[in-house]
């Protein structure tokens, strides 16, 4: 079987502080290429910290276990390695950013990501031709170019806006951290359908959701739960529905209880 | 200011040396100085000679330690290097060429007319030229105004400058000129080559009569090689219905004192914008005090602070309101590297007359460096009753999540620092109306912070708030 795309092996987490709490008590997980993964949970429970470790957020600090990406050590790369590698971050709270234009910001982003594969960079008029398609597909509006990095956006507009810089990066790790709260329904569709266009048998994506109805529309091969910083269940689309009828409580009751 | 006490006696000589040089001029069939010209030198020397340098708990003075140049034995510059090939190139350097309606070029406070470039497509009437030569040729204008506004009795430093009045620039707008291109007046110093410490005392006066409408730049700007001090005093006239638009762009050598007082008063519906601009200086203190004289008047102060190493910058502001509905922005921005300190102390004055006043001010800093230092202070004195004052002060590290946003993107730790840095002092340059400026700006602003791509500050995008 070819290497997995993503390897977690009993992953430990703290807050980067003195005496910072340990959020990840031992994450297992392992996300092959093609593969959609969806992580659901009650806030606390370390979906966010897990995410976020994976890229490379210095808040938090791995006290131990291991990151495997195709292979290699991701632990050993700073932030912007791992997002040159193709790891991608949707942001669950999107950074606001005056004074830099969206354009500005993303081409910076694409070039720098393209000098590192050692391809040309683009000029502005290259890589706006480039970006053309892609603002289709989110419905953004042309004079979202040339606005302040999430500046004054609604919750759906920073949304939308991650999930556009991730179809014009075009990851090989999509990470969505929460991207469908805050949605309507209809943004909800727009963001989901972005987000399946760049399904490719080579790439991942890993989702990181409150509820079932993101699952709608981007259907996971697996579900994942957890709670107090682990994986404590794992089963398919499943799952989630299940969640949804019985509410947290009822796996939290059934992992407390002696085998 | 006791341990200053003799410090202040070394100007005093200067000052003997100059009346006699000044003499002996107009003994050599020079012009003979008015003599309410010699009254000014009079009364700014005596006043300097009974204050000296400021010190100690003053509060107008307490937040810098003027000692430096207090103790530093400065002679008076002289004209030896107006016509040197140094001077040419530092004003080849600064120089805004075909995109300014006028170019006038000092030299160590003195005019420099080879170097300066008065056009002949100035607007009839309109005078940009040497002040040396106003006294002659527009003495009665010129006698009008200048020392009329400056706070002789309320800055030493402007009380010193007025007793070296010699050279600068006079620039004159009659009523209802518009003038195209900015007028540029450039101050160079040269430091003394034998390394003994030099003081000039440039003067301008900036007349704009009713309706008119021009901008003016001021550029300060040195060569390393010894320490200069450049004490300078502005004062500006804006009539009613006027509208000046003003930049100062301080770009002294790093072993250099900068002290700039400037005086602005506002007629009736008159407008003043400011770009107050400094990265060069090893110690530089600018007092900008504008007096909303006539109703309506209206008063935009923006500035900028970007220094590093040892450098400190200390920005006094005064809007006077003195007329009802005028309202006032404020805008300064410091960033702030190495061990560099700023000070910014912004005063809003209402007086009773003066309701319906709506002043805003905004002072905000990035600290690049966890030994830079900032003194923010707004002072609000209201003595009307209908008026809406607001300020508001922030001081902090450039924002981590802002930092690791942008990293996640692909780019480089410093590159996402520099871009943070970059965005947030192009809040204030984008305002900057006069292309020069703002490109020399930019242009330090990427050798200082090495940037991402080609970036300029117009390619960062549009900002919602409405740039004034």
């Amino acid at each position: 079987m070819a290497t997995p795309l993503l390897e977690i092996r009993s992953l430990h987490a703290r807050v980067a502080a003195p005496g910072g709490r340990e959020i990840l008590k031992g994450v297992d997980l392992t996300i092959r290429a093609g593969e959609v993964h969806a992580i659901m949970g009650k806030n606390g429970s370390g979906k966010s910290t897990l995410v976020q470790a994976v890229a490379g957020r210095e808040t938090y600090e791995v006290t131990g276990g291991e990151i495997l990406y195709k292979g290699r050590n991701l632990l050993e790369l700073s932030a912007e390695e791992r997002a040159r590698e193709g790891v991608f971050l949707a942001f669950q709270y999107p950074v606001e950013i005056p004074g830099v234009s969206t354009s500005y910001f993303l081409r910076a982003a694409v070039n720098a990501i393209r000098k590192h594969q050692g391809e040309d960079e683009l000029d502005a008029p290259k890589f706006l031709a480039m970006v053309r398609e892609k603002m289709a597909l989110l419905k953004m509006d042309k004079s979202f170019m040339n606005r302040a990095v999430n500046e004054g956006f609604s919750g759906g507009e920073k949304k939308r806006n991650e999930i556009f810089q991730m179809a014009v990066i075009n990851p090989t790790l999509g990470l969505m951290d929460e991207t469908d709260s805050g949605l309507d329904i209809d943004a909800l569709k727009v963001v989901a359908n972005g987000a399946n266009s760049l399904r490719r048998a080579d790439n991942a994506i890993l989702m990181v959701t409150h509820y079932q109805r993101l699952l709608d529309y981007i259907v996971p091969d697996y579900v994942h739960v957890m709670m107090d910083g682990r994986i404590v269940r794992t089963g398919d689309k499943n799952l989630a529905l299940e969640l949804e009828e019985k509410g947290y409580d009822w796996v939290e009751r059934e992992v407390k209880q002696p085998a | 200011m006791t341990q200053l006490a003799d410090t202040h006696r070394i100007h005093l000589s200067n000052f003997a040396r100059f009346e006699q040089t000044e003499r002996r001029a107009a003994g050599n069939g020079h012009a003979p100085r008015p003599a309410w010209l010699e009254a000014l030198r009079r009364a700014g020397i005596e006043r300097f000679e009974r204050v000296g340098f400021p010190g100690g708990r003053d509060e107008l003075w307490r937040h810098t330690n003027f000692s430096p140049i207090a103790k530093t034995p400065f002679r008076l510059a002289g004209r030896d290097a107006v016509e040197s090939a140094a001077a040419a190139d530092v004003a080849g350097r600064f120089t805004f060429g075909g995109e300014a309606a006028a170019e006038l070029v000092f030299v160590n406070g003195h005019f420099a007319p080879r170097l300066s470039r008065i056009g002949n497509d100035l607007p009839r009437g309109v005078y940009a030229g040497s002040l040396a030569e106003a006294f002659s040729a527009h003495g009665a204008q010129v006698e009008r105004h200048l020392g009329r506004h400056a706070d002789l009795d309320g800055n030493p430093f402007v009380a010193l400058n007025s007793g070296f009045v010699a050279d600068g620039a006079y620039v004159y707008f009659p009523r209802g000129a518009a003038v195209k291109g900015p007028i540029h007046l450039l101050f160079v110093s040269l430091p003394d080559g034998a390394g003994e410490p030099t003081v000039s005392h440039p003067r301008v006066l900036i007349v704009a009569e009713d309706t008119a409408e021009a901008s003016v730049v001021e550029s300060y700007a040195g060569t390393e090689g010894g320490a200069y001090w450049t004490n300078a005093v502005t004062e500006m006239v804006v009539g009613n219905g006027a509208a000046i638009d003003h930049n100062k762009l301080q770009q002294e050598s790093v072993e250099a004192f900068h002290v700039g007082a400037m005086q602005v008063r506002l007629g009736r519906d008159g407008r003043f914008v400011s770009h107050n601009t400094t990265t060069g200086g090893r110690l530089t203190r600018n007092d900008l005090n504008v007096l909303l004289a006539g109703e309506n008047a209206d008063a935009t102060l923006n500035g900028l602070v970007v220094i590093d190493g040892q450098q400190h910058v200390d920005n006094h502001t005064l809007l006077d309101h003195a007329a009802p509905h005028c309202p006032s922005h404020e805008l300064y921005k410091h960033v702030l590297g190495g061990r560099a300190t700023g000070v910014f102390k912004g005063k809003i004055l209402v007086r009773q007359a003066a309701q319906k006043t709506d002043s805003k001010q905004t002072s905000k800093t990035l600290l690049l460096s966890d030994d830079a230092y900032m003194n923010s202070q707004p002072a609000l004195e209201i003595y009307a009753d209908d008026v809406k004052c607001t300020h508001g002060s922030t001081t902090g590290p450039v924002d981590e999540s802002m930092v690791f946003y942008i990293r996640q993107r692909g780019v480089s730790l410093d590159a996402a620092r520099h871009l943070l840095t970059y965005a947030f002092a192009a809040d204030v340059t984008r305002r900057i109306k006069v292309g020069p400026v703002r490109r020399r700006i930019e242009d330090y602003m990427a050798a200082q912070h090495g940037l991402p791509q080609d970036l300029r500050i117009t390619d960062l995008g549009a900002h919602d708030e409405a740039a004034r």
